[in-house]
């Protein structure tokens, strides 16, 4: 990150990170970010944010809902939420094909996906902090995990990681944990709002 | 036959972060699985991954990509920090960084000190599928 950007990350925090705090939902495909997203905004915006799906790459652009306001133990936390694609390093039509998409329909679907994974990038950039959420079932030293919390680092974003899917029997937050001990870490099922008042206060630490 | 290319940090060590990319991602559009000593800039990292989708395609399906740092990992204070200005100075020649072409590698699993690529049958029927391509325009 260069000198501007962290001039200009400062100058910027300094004015205005009370006011419209940009938070993003960053992680791996089907970690499930939109599902948290949506959590977040139906219980304080009474609406979903974005469809969910069990094929990977559901979210293919950069969603925004803006000036959402938190509550937690007479506190307020007012931010923008920014929702982004899933970060691979691969992107094969053949396994939307196989997770039963017609042929037209995953080729252009990994297509789209390709330019989610690039804008998902670029708008690192743009983030005052972070939520890393990631599927506590699956190996947490996944490359992609690590080049995203790095990224994050490197440039001075404050990280929460949620270990998501902590309804399922394979979940393991200790592992994540294990993997990340210089971050945060909190268990939650965002599907089923499992530990979603410890997670609000976690958010509340991250950016305060 | 998977073709492993090692890649010593002196090649990449005077190139831009952009040549560092291109050198690296042209290597994996070959079939080939690179062995770079040390690794990327994290910047590095993300810029990789969007040079690598902007080149998807129905051939090339992305890369699989692993750092292993079994060095800096087990050090200590005053160890790491010196290895930490080393790096600075000199770049980062610790530890290796594995890419490896997805059609060819579909998994890259790894601990501390070992990794395991799990490859693909899927060379096989792009193979065969490339043969029947060529029956066909004969």
């Amino acid at each position: 990150m260069g000198i501007l950007a962290l001039l200009k990350r400062f100058i910027f925090g300094w004015f205005s990170r009370r006011d419209s705090i940009r938070l993003g939902l960053y992680g791996p495909p089907n970690a499930g970010k939109t599902t948290l997203a949506n959590k977040i905004c139906v219980d304080w915006l009474g609406e979903e944010m974005g469809q969910v799906s069990r094929i990977p790459h559901e979210t293919r652009e950069i969603q925004i809902k803006e000036q959402i306001k938190l509550e937690h133990k007479g506190k307020t936390l007012q931010f923008n939420l920014v929702d982004t694609p899933g970060i691979a390093t691969k992107i094969d039509f053949e396994d939307f094909i196989k997770a039963g998409l017609p042929e037209k329909e995953a080729k252009k679907r990994a297509k789209e996906a390709t330019k989610g994974v690039i804008d998902a990038i670029k708008w690192l950039d743009e983030m005052d902090a972070v939520i890393v959420v990631l599927d506590s079932t699956k190996d947490p030293y996944n490359q992609v995990n690590i080049t995203i919390l790095g990224n994050l680092a490197a440039r001075n974003i404050p990280v929460l990681i949620a270990a998501n899917k902590t309804d399922l029997k394979k979940a393991n937050v200790k592992k994540v944990q294990a993997a990340f001990p210089q971050y945060p870490v909190i268990g939650i099922s965002a599907k089923y709002g499992k530990n979603i008042d410890n997670f609000y206060s976690s958010l509340f630490k991250l950016v305060k | 036959m998977v073709m492993l290319q090692i890649v010593p940090y002196e090649e990449i060590m005077a190139l831009s972060s952009v040549g560092r990319i291109r050198k690296l991602l042209n290597l994996a559009k070959e079939d080939k699985i690179v062995l770079l000593q040390g690794r990327l800039k994290k910047e590095e990292e993300a810029e990789l991954i969007k040079a690598t989708m902007e080149e998807i395609n129905e051939d090339f399906k992305g890369i699989e990509l692993a750092v292993i740092n079994p060095t800096i990992e087990n050090l200590t204070g005053l160890k790491r920090f010196k290895n930490r200005v080393i790096n600075a100075l000199l770049g980062n020649r610790t530890g290796f960084t594995v890419i490896g072409p997805a059609n060819i590698v579909k998994q890259i699993k790894k601990d501390p000190n070992k990794i395991e690529l799990l490859t693909s049958e899927k060379t096989n029927q792009k193979n065969k599928r490339n043969k029947r391509r060529n029956n066909k325009k004969r």
